[in-house]
Order: C-alpha cells, then structure tokens, then sequence
C-alpha cells in the first residue's frame, strides 16, 4: 500500500517537474504505437472489408489464419522480426534492428490481424437484405461500402481500439527487437521491465500510471468517436 | 455539439501529424550539431548488472561524445551476448564468464580480451539460514545447501551469474537437478532475486544487484569474500576478419576506452554516491 502510494506520488513529481528522460520515452511511446495502430487500421479495415464482403475458394483457411494471428504472442513476432532484420538476416543490410521502425513493424504484426479479423467480422454480419437494398437504390460500389462502414462503425472503431490496446501493452517484442535503449527504443513499457529489474518499483508503479493515462486518455477519444451519434 | 465534434477531430488530427511527423527522424534528438559526420552505430552485448546496476548510463555517454559513436546497448545474459558475438550480430562484448569468453576467443569469433574490472558474487538466504551455511567456504556451502536440501534458486538462464554457479556445483561434484529443493527461474538476477525472497531460498548473486534490491528483499549476506566468488568482466571486439559486418574501429575505440585511465576511475568512484560502497574495482591487465 505505501509503495503504491510512493509510486503515485513519484508519477506526480516526475510529471510535474517534466522530467525530460520520462518525456522523451513518453513521445517515443506515443509515436510508434500510434503508427502502428494507424497503419494497421488504414490497410486493415479495407482488407477487413474486402474480405467480409467477398467470397472465395480458400477463404475459411484466410480467416482462420488471420484468426490465429490475433493471438500471435509478441515474442513470437519479436522473434521473426529479429530473424528477418538482424545483419546476417534477408533485411540486414538496412541496419533497421534496434531501431523505433522495428518496433513498429513488430507492433503492426501483432495489432494488423486484430483490425482486419473484427473489421471482416463485422461486415459478416450485416443484413443480406439491406445489401440488396442498397444495390436497388443504385448505390455504385464506393458509395455502399461508404454506407456500410457508416453501419459498422461502432464495431469498426472498437477493432482499432483492440489493435491499440494490443500495442500500447506489448512489451516482448519492443525487448527484443528494440533492444530498450536510452534516446532511442525504450518505451514505457520495456523501461517498466527494466525498473523492475533494477528494484525501482516506485519508478515501475509510476511508469505503470503515466503508461495507463496515456492507454485511457486514447482510448477515452476514440471510445467518444465510437458512441458519437450520426449527425444527419 | 458541432463544437466538441470540432474539438475531437483537431485533436485527432493533430495525433495523426504528431505520429506522421514524427516519422522520419528517428536520429533527430541525437543528432551531433558540431561534426557534420552522422555518428556511426555500435552494438554493445553486454550483461544486465552492467545495465541495471547504472555504471553504463554514465560510462557510454562519454564514449559517445569523445568518439562521435552511437552506442546500442543491448542488455540480456552472458549466454546470449556471447552467441551474438558468435554470429556476429554484435560488435563488441562486455561480459563475465571466462570460460565461456575464453572458448569464443579461441574460436576466432572474438578479439583484443581485455580485462576491465571485477566485482564479486555472493550468496544470500535467509536471515534464518535453515541450512546453517554462514561464514562457510562457497563450496562447502553448496555440498551443506544439497546435503539438507534447501530451497536453492537459481539463474537457470545461462547467464554469467548462472554459469558461475554450475561451476562451483561441479566442483562440489553435486548434481543440483537432483535436488527436489532446487529451482530454476529462467530470469534475469533482479527477478530471481524477487523469487527468491518469496521462497525463503539461497541464491547465488553478484554484489551490485543484490544492493539495488535488498531493501525489498529481506535476505541477508551469509557467504562472501571466498576467491572463488570473484565476478570478472573482459571487453572484447568481435572479430571482423570472420564477421564481415561489424564495426571495428568502433568496437576497438570501445575497448581501449574501457580499460583507459579516466574511465577506470569513472568504475571506481561509481555507487559510492548511493549505496556507500563501490560496485565495481579495477581489474585490467
């Protein structure tokens, strides 16, 4: 009880003394989850979209491919990414390991088949009959996927808020394929594992609460954009 | 209502910009303003305790700004900076293990061993100390450990920590894994350490972790001070005539700085501030 307390006071002063290391791993934080949650969501929905919509031979095998993938565990991810980036690996020569792309490319990898399987879901589930309808009115294709997403749209936005949940809490695979290092990979998270490690739990418990704000303050926006009414 | 619709789209607009705009200059907060030259990247392997006991925050910024060098340091075991050096998906390694550092040296894998500084293990347990194990010889502690099978954690991660330990068990002539008391974490030495405490058990850990943690932990020193508990650390670039792909100056320029005058005072002074004592001492050749 006293640690967490420690540990509130300790995310205060480190806040409000605007602590510049805490502000850069902050940004940094930010900045690849929102990219990869941004990536994810703008070729995710359409091959989500695509792939509610249509049908083919071998589609069962993609989705339940797409479906394992929601569940990747992130090392595993991590693991692959080091395999394909490290030097002697296909990509080495870009020098791309331990780097924030890195990162990101991990994080897309584990947030993408999240955006694409809910999207997919969703439009699975629209009505046959309003489908039919829409094409009656004379709908071109354009406007009635626009239309459809206009349906969709609370399912849509809680499978972007999935794939950001998914990547503002990955640790395993920032660890290993951005390697934490100070000024240029350490996110909240991996430093909350370092600080552990060190034996700083008040820094990890105040880590641990900056981290949760920023995951809240997000997902409270979208949430909003989520709930909105439409205004005719 | 069309005000806070207003509200929420410029901040999602400006997230998106942060994000987008963020993008493309990954060296910008690093970026040297009086060499024109972009500093070249050096991968460190090198141990946890060197990391979390602090020494390398304030070592590597120094090297950096004496040699225009951006110096990635990877923290993970001994086992595992050694096998990126093997592979050569390091540059250059700071490591406790000798035996296993001697095998990679002989190998061709790595060059130019220096030896830069010692601490030392120790082994701690409860206050209690069930197996009555205080002020013994290690070895003898291990053989009184497996005779009354107390609760030993361990490493269990290959690290150096945990190499060390298989060693003195060998010597003893002791099979650990044959103990129902022993256990294996598979962490790093701050975790087990945490394991360790929860359990009541005797652990093997090297003296700078076990002063960061021990307010938390309730452990206490009951073996230190025997010769073979010395901890000790050699640098040593991998070898580019094997691993076309590393950064040898860099790697070369680290190991000097390593063992340099100026940076062996930096280790000697380092912890005193905090914990009152030194974590590490000097040891080169």
């Amino acid at each position: 009880m006293e640690l967490l307390i420690e540990g509130l006071k300790q995310a205060f002063s480190m806040l409000a003394t605007g602590d510049m290391q805490l502000v850069e791993i902050t940004l940094l934080t930010l900045r690849v989850s929102l990219s990869a949650v941004i990536f994810s969501t703008i070729v995710g929905i359409p091959l989500g979209v695509a792939l509610g919509l249509s049908s083919f031979r071998g589609r069962r095998l993609l989705l339940s491919l797409i479906n394992i993938g929601m569940g990747l565990p992130p090392v595993v991810a991590g693991l692959w990414i080091t395999m394909l980036l490290w030097r002697n690996g296909p990509l080495g020569s870009f020098s791309l390991l331990y780097s924030p792309f890195a990162i990101i490319l991990a994080q897309i990898l584990v947030s993408l088949p999240i955006v694409i399987g809910l999207t997919s879901s969703a439009f699975q589930q629209i009505d046959k009959k309003l489908l039919l309808q829409i094409k009656a009115l004379g709908a071109s294709k354009v406007q009635m996927i626009f239309l459809l997403m206009k349906e969709t749209k609370i399912a849509i936005m809680a499978a972007v808020m999935a794939g950001f949940g998914r990547v503002i809490a990955e640790v395993g695979a920032a660890m290993m394929v951005g390697g934490n290092i100070l000024g240029e990979t350490r996110i909240l998270t991996t430093s909350i594992v370092m600080e552990v490690s060190k034996g700083n739990f008040d820094v990890a418990l105040a880590l641990s609460f900056i981290l949760m704000g920023l995951a809240f303050a997000i997902t409270f926006l979208l949430t909003i954009l989520q709930q909105r009414k439409q205004i005719q | 209502m069309k005000h806070s619709r207003l509200l929420l789209l410029t901040i999602l607009t400006a997230l998106l910009l942060f994000a987008a705009g963020c993008q493309g200059s990954p060296a910008e907060s690093n970026g040297n303003v009086q060499s024109a030259e972009e500093p070249k990247d050096l991968i460190l392997a090198t141990t946890t305790s060197t990391q979390d006991s602090g020494l390398l925050d304030e070592l590597i910024p120094i090297f950096e700004e004496e040699e225009n060098i951006n110096v990635k340091t990877i923290a993970v075991g001994t086992g595992q900076a050694l096998e990126m050096g093997t592979q050569g998906e390091a540059d250059v390694l700071l490591v406790h293990a000798p035996a296993a550092e001697q095998e990679i040296a002989d190998s061709g894998d790595a060059i130019n061993r220096k030896r830069v500084m010692y601490n030392d293990f120790i082994m701690i347990g409860p206050k209690e100390d069930p197996a009555g194990v205080s002020g013994l010889p290690v070895q003898e502690a291990f053989v009184k450990i497996s005779e009354e099978n107390a609760v030993f954690i361990s490493r269990g991660d290959d690290s150096g920590t945990h190499k060390k330990e298989l060693g003195i068990w060998e010597a003893a002539g002791i099979t650990p894994s044959e103990n129902s008391g022993y256990t294996e974490t598979g962490q790093g030495m701050g975790d087990t350490l945490q394991i360790a405490a929860d359990r009541g058990g005797y652990v093997l850990t090297d003296r700078a972790t076990f002063l960061a943690h021990q307010d938390t932990l309730g452990l206490s020193i009951l073996v230190e001070g025997d010769e073979d508990l010395l901890n000790i650390y050699h640098v040593m670039q991998v070898n580019p005539e094997k691993h076309n792909k590393v950064y040898a100056e860099g790697a070369e320029a680290f190991g000097d700085f390593m063992v340099s005058h100026e940076t062996q005072k930096v280790i000697e002074e380092f912890g005193k501030d905090e914990y009152g004592e030194a974590l590490f001492f000097k040891y080169t050749e």
